[in-house]
């Protein structure tokens, strides 16, 4: 037993074991989200830190030693982003001739997300470094982070909030747009897939992709042009007050 | 080998874009500024044909990407439990409301089959 402990506390201290575990419980909870017919609420983002989440705590594992070993799947983050420019690339040519539709679209739908967060916040009562770092929530983790600093949040929140935003998203995504009324033909596609991407980043995206292929190409055309529109206004809205 | 070529090129674009955005101190990240530069190198086939291996792969495992981070929910679960019905009221109605504003909008904004818009070159993106 004790030889055990010995060596539990060895393997939990390289960086092996956390990118390990994430692998292993991410491809988990991929499994039983496909079993489960790749409803909603059995989303793999969701169950996989739900399910690491509760194995370091009863563990007495601490997120940084965790870390060292998850930040190899953390840094993939960076490059996914320049990865971005590969779909919308792929549809420039559908830019081209809706470009302005798409960033009125992305840039309204943003907006709204940001505005309501930071006035519902606000409403609420919630200190400003915590209504601050919930700004940039709609926008994939790592730029939220960024923002979150450059306007005086917390990178650690924003990141959090982020990924929550993300989960909501796609838990929920499939029921507001069926009450809606917007449809599963290819507009209605097009329009689901790029709402989750502007609203709901990486995880809605991904959520998307998983749903219907158009919808996927299309929230990833969201999630780009999110990106860029949100680093360039949120900063310099910020700025004004 | 393309695939480690065109990760190689993603990592490239990423480390100009920091340079630029610290460097000229502009109000993107550098991950940003390098996906701005990789939509200009896309152009050119050597670029293209070497990031499109590795792009589908990555983007089709993004949901992977974000688990880290959201394990990091456990070091806040003070500050959520503090404000935790307030936030989640913050966090939950706010995303319906941008995905409620930009689904009915570009519907109304777009509303012929994406059929009929060109359709995109070469393979239908991530998958």
């Amino acid at each position: 037993m004790n030889e055990f402990v010995q060596l539990w506390v060895y393997l939990s201290s390289t960086p092996l074991f956390g990118l390990t575990a994430t692998l292993v419980v991410y491809l988990l909870a991929q499994a039983l989200y496909v079993r489960a017919g790749q409803a909603a609420w059995a989303n793999p983002v969701l169950w996989s830190v739900v399910a690491l989440a509760a194995g370091l705590t009863a563990t007495g594992t601490a997120y940084p030693t965790y870390f060292s070993g998850a930040q190899f799947i953390h840094f993939l983050l960076g490059p996914a982003v320049v990865a971005l420019a590969w779909p919308l690339w792929q549809r420039r040519a559908a830019l081209r001739a809706h470009g302005g539709r798409f960033v009125i679209a992305g840039l309204v739908g943003g907006t709204a997300a940001a505005a309501s967060a930071v006035a519902l916040a606000w409403a609420l009562g919630l200190p400003t470094e915590v209504m601050l770092s919930l700004a940039p929530k709609s926008v994939t983790a790592p730029v939220a982070m960024g923002v979150a600093e450059k306007i005086g949040g917390v990178p650690a929140l924003a990141a959090v909030f982020a990924v929550l935003t993300g989960m909501v998203g796609a838990l929920s995504g499939k029921y507001l747009f069926d009450a809606l009324g917007i449809g599963t033909d290819a507009p209605g596609w097009m329009a689901r897939g790029f709402a989750l991407g502007t609203a709901a980043h990486g995880i809605g995206a991904a959520r998307a992709l998983q749903v219907h292929p158009d919808a996927g190409a299309w929230a990833a055309l969201a999630l780009g042009l999110q990106v860029v529109m949100a680093a360039v206004l949120i900063p310099l809205v910020a700025g004004w007050f | 080998m393309n695939a480690l070529r065109g990760l190689t090129w993603l990592l490239v674009l990423q480390s100009i874009g920091e340079v630029l955005s610290r460097g000229l101190q502009l109000p993107l990240p550098g991950p940003v500024v390098g996906l701005v530069l990789l939509l200009g190198a896309l152009n050119w086939a050597p670029v293209r044909d070497s990031v499109a291996a590795v792009a589908d792969f990555l983007l089709g495992h993004l949901s992977l990407l974000f688990v880290p981070v959201g394990v990091g929910v456990m070091v806040h679960l003070d500050l959520l439990g503090r404000y935790g019905l307030r936030l989640a009221a913050v966090v939950v109605v706010s995303t319906w409301i941008g995905l409620a504003v930009t689904a009915l909008l570009l519907r109304a904004l777009i509303p012929v089959a994406p059929s009929e818009l060109p359709p995109p070159n070469e393979s239908a993106g991530p998958q």
